[in-house]
């Protein structure tokens, strides 16, 4: 019984990660379209600038701001300086996002070496929760708490200010949006910028976790995929459900087919496929 | 014989109902022309007709066989052909290809997965025969994205009768286009043989009287109208409509 | 009355002229080669059928695949592994790639078909994605990270008394299979069958109103891509002697895509010269750094931004004999 709660748990704080992940390319692919294929390499930079900033401060809140914060310039500078001029061109803009990816996750190598490596955890959550004979780290219950406020002021932002109506009606109509006044263009480029944000943010704090390796960038990419097939393109709910569903379905899976810990994650992403392709949340 | 019935058909998006019962019949032969304002649900009602949208409730007939729940390009194979209110061309194909592409599925085993489409002679021929007929053939080489949108336009209609349809769905075929290439077209579409059945929307109204045996008339989704020229020129609801619509 | 082009003698030549040319020196090639260079041109010619498959997908069907090296690695897992394990020759275990290839393609067809644009491209990134984990992660059968190494290359059985083994056997041998495939392919594009690819990419719901079966046609093309490309990937394995998960990463994936873009999609050549040029580019770059995925990066940024047509869209207008797409 324990261990179906932990391995449970497990998913759970996997999954939160791969919600901030899936979030972002969601956002991004419902605001402005574009299958942002570099988005792999946010979560690994973010891990990676977490890591650098963390030996040299010491301060794992600054790590966690630094890390977002560079990574989120660096996706606004690729949007306002590349990503602009593709608008609408969807295999040029697989292309540009794959290049960056590319040297990105090449730059990372020569820089931070191709040893695999982790984010020591802050002092303050190292240790675990203990109830009855119950033991389970707090810092992965941490994880799932930042999750749902995350989730929360997302939902907040979409539904409840007027920058998310902004969101919701260039998503609807980018023409209309922009003959309302709205400026589409500044939206684009924080959207894109905030996405990187979410996933670097995903990558420092998945650091003590999932560790910070070459091909991360890959595979924790692949999953943030997945979650938005199962989940649907454009939909928050369905990022932080599917993020929750493949979190635990990799974990699971994992534990019981670890040779084919994959095809636990192919068979819900198939069957969503043949009855809704669309994904659970995703619109038309 | 009838050769396209509507029966109650009715379409929502939502909370809105576009068309609300609407119910009319069209004899093969016939050239019925269906008018109405803005919004009145003319195009929702043709892309109902034509398999792109699915209907809310009711049902379709084409010479007497059920087609609601017939996919678009199985219609087409049943001799349904439209074209369409925005122009819906292949536009880096050139003119001559664009017409090719119309003509294989009449030709059985033009399918085929091996000889040149381009050495197809029988095909070469009928596109020929209709570029010439159409005054095109200058232009058969350029790509369609290329030619003048009165051209395209009729490569449009072109394109819909060239596989010899036997119900032909125009939806708005005039639009945009010059006095001259209006006469042009509406001599063409009058020059039409009577084995092809018509139904057509029209917002000018002098085409729609010129052309029209029979003539629906929609206003909100629904049918206010539906008789001959005459009597729908003099129709009191019809009129108040149209009074101060400019065409 | 439109034909066929004729063809043009002199300068500048004609198309004809043109592929004797090649033919002849394709053929002339082993005895003016050394065998690094020969093995070059295999590769190149294993890519460009690669390259060519994948455009018919998406530079003549419109239908955006970041996925196609699913297809390239199963059928060379599968070629490999009865060649290696089994023992099979060429004649059971080539086609049985090809076939396996071909039946992944109709089940990934059937799943992401439904999508177009940039769903089907995420759809297609992450079902070859999870094709690579479970080769990555099969241990017991792919050898998972280490590979399938020491496959044979390919026997005729025992009623053949030629060998293929040697580099320049295998390169007649790869030379004969792409050149059957490129002029199977060169047939489709021409058909109808590859116009109305064509219509569908210009206009799906144009094609559907004329009483063309779409989702037919595009579940057709995909398996046929996939077939293609299968056949190359089977050529690799045995080229290779040695199979391992990068043959289905999306990194090869986004290679091949970058061959058909630079080269130029929808014109079947376009690609085959992005991937001789690809090819060439990493042989020569491997020599002098390890930062050819750098490299490989920029290159796609580049082009993305600066040559979306290719390098046959920018030589279009300047050759005597033009198609349209």
């Amino acid at each position: 019984m324990t261990f179906w709660i932990i391995q449970t748990l497990n998913g759970v704080s996997f999954g939160m990660l791969l919600f901030l992940l899936a979030a972002g390319l969601s956002l991004i692919f419902g605001l402005m379209k574009v299958l942002n294929l570099t988005h792999g390499s946010f979560y690994l930079l973010g891990g990676y600038v977490g890591l650098a900033v963390l030996h040299l401060s010491g301060s794992f809140v600054l790590a966690v701001l630094a890390g977002s914060f560079a990574i989120a310039a660096v996706g606004i500078i690729i949007e306002r300086f590349f990503l602009r001029r593709l608008h609408l061109q969807e295999l040029p803009q697989a292309l540009l996002t794959f290049g960056f990816l590319f040297i990105f996750s090449d730059l990372a190598t020569v820089i931070w070496g191709t040893n695999p490596q982790t984010i020591p955890k802050p002092a303050m959550l190292e240790g675990a929760l203990q109830v009855g004979g119950f033991f389970y780290p707090y810092y992965r219950l941490f994880i799932i708490a930042l999750g749902l406020i995350i989730a929360g002021a997302l939902w907040w932002l979409q539904d409840g200010t007027r920058l998310g109506a902004m969101l919701r009606a260039s998503v609807d109509d980018e023409e209309v949006a922009r003959a309302l006044g709205i400026n589409v263009s500044l939206l684009f480029t924080l959207v894109f910028g905030f996405g990187a944000f979410l996933a670097a943010l995903g990558g420092v704090m998945g650091g003590p976790i999932v560790g910070v390796y070459p091909g991360a960038d890959f595979d924790v990419m692949l999953l943030g995929f997945v979650v938005v097939i199962i989940g649907g393109l454009g939909s928050l709910k369905g990022a932080l459900i599917g993020g929750l569903a493949v979190g635990l379905l990799d974990n699971f899976g994992k534990v019981f087919f670890p040779e084919l810990a994959l095809f636990t994650i192919f068979a819900p992403m198939a069957v969503i496929l043949a009855l809704r392709p669309a994904g659970l949340f995703g619109r038309e | 014989m009838t050769a396209l019935t509507v029966s109650d058909v009715s379409r929502s998006f939502g909370g809105l109902q576009a068309v609300a019962n609407v119910s009319f019949a069209v004899e093969a032969g016939e050239r019925r022309l269906m008018i109405g304002p803005n919004g009145a649900g003319k195009t929702t009602l043709f892309n109902m007709l034509s398999g792109a949208l699915a209907v809310s409730s009711g049902s379709v007939t084409l010479f007497g066989r059920d087609i609601t729940r017939v996919p678009t390009y199985a219609r087409a194979r049943m001799g349904l052909a439209r074209t369409f209110q925005i122009t819906n061309l292949f536009p880096r194909l050139s003119v001559l290809e664009n017409i090719l592409l119309a003509l294989v599925p009449m030709q059985d085993g033009a399918h085929s997965l091996l000889r040149p489409l381009r050495a197809n002679h029988a095909l070469l021929h009928r596109a020929d025969a209709l570029l010439n007929e159409w005054g095109l053939a200058a232009i058969a080489s350029k790509a369609a994205k290329e030619i003048a949108y009165g051209q395209q336009r009729q490569l449009d209609l072109i394109l819909a009768m060239a596989a010899r349809p036997k119900v032909l769905l125009l939806d708005e075929p005039t639009a945009g286009l010059s006095a001259a290439e209006v006469v042009r077209v509406v001599a063409m579409i009058r020059s039409l043989s009577r084995e092809i059945t018509i139904l057509m929307i029209e917002h000018d109204m002098d085409v729609a009287f010129e052309i029209a045996d029979r003539i629906t008339v929609l206003h909100q989704g629904n049918v206010i109208a539906e008789g001959g020229v005459e009597a729908i020129r003099n129709h009191r609801q019809v009129r108040e409509i149209y009074l101060g619509v400019d065409e | 009355m439109s034909g066929r082009h004729s063809k043009h003698l002199g300068f500048p030549p004609g198309r004809g002229t043109l592929v004797l040319t090649g033919a002849v020196a394709l053929l002339a090639l082993p005895y003016v080669l050394s065998t690094y260079h020969l093995g070059l041109v295999v590769q190149m010619m294993i890519f460009a059928l690669f390259a060519m498959s994948l455009d018919l997908l998406i530079g003549y069907g419109g239908m955006p695949s970041l996925g196609h090296a699913a297809f390239f690695g199963i059928s060379a897992y599968t070629t490999g592994l009865l060649a290696l394990r089994l023992g099979l020759n060429v004649w059971l275990a080539l086609p049985a790639g090809v076939i396996l290839a071909a039946l992944i393609a109709m089940l990934f067809g059937v799943l992401a078909l439904r999508t177009r644009g940039s769903y089907f491209l995420m759809i297609t990134l992450a079902l070859s994605q999870v094709a690579w984990g479970i080769a990555f992660g099969w241990r017991s059968l792919t050898g998972g990270d280490d590979g399938l190494p020491d496959v044979p290359r390919p026997t005729l059985g025992l009623h053949f008394p030629w060998s293929l083994a040697d580099s320049i056997s295998f390169y007649y041998f790869t030379l004969l299979l792409v050149a059957i495939a490129t002029f199977l392919l060169v047939g489709i594009v021409a058909s109808p069958f590859g116009y109305a690819l064509r219509g569908i990419r210009e206009s799906e719901t144009r094609m559907l109103a004329l009483g063309y079966n779409v989702w037919r046609y595009k579940f057709a093309a995909f398996v046929l891509a996939a077939i293609f490309a299968g056949l190359a990937g089977c050529l690799y394995a045995y080229y290779n002697r040695f199979v391992s998960p990068d043959y289905l990463h999306v990194a090869r994936s986004a290679e091949v895509l970058l061959m058909v873009i630079l080269g130029g999609a929808g014109t079947l050549i376009g690609p085959a010269v992005g991937a001789v040029l690809i090819v060439l580019l990493e042989n020569v770059v491997s020599a002098y750094t390890e930062r050819w995925l750098l490299l490989l990066g920029i290159i796609y940024v580049l082009v993305s931004l600066f040559a979306p047509n290719g390098l046959i869209g920018l030589l279009r207008d300047r050759l005597p004999w033009q198609d349209t797409p």
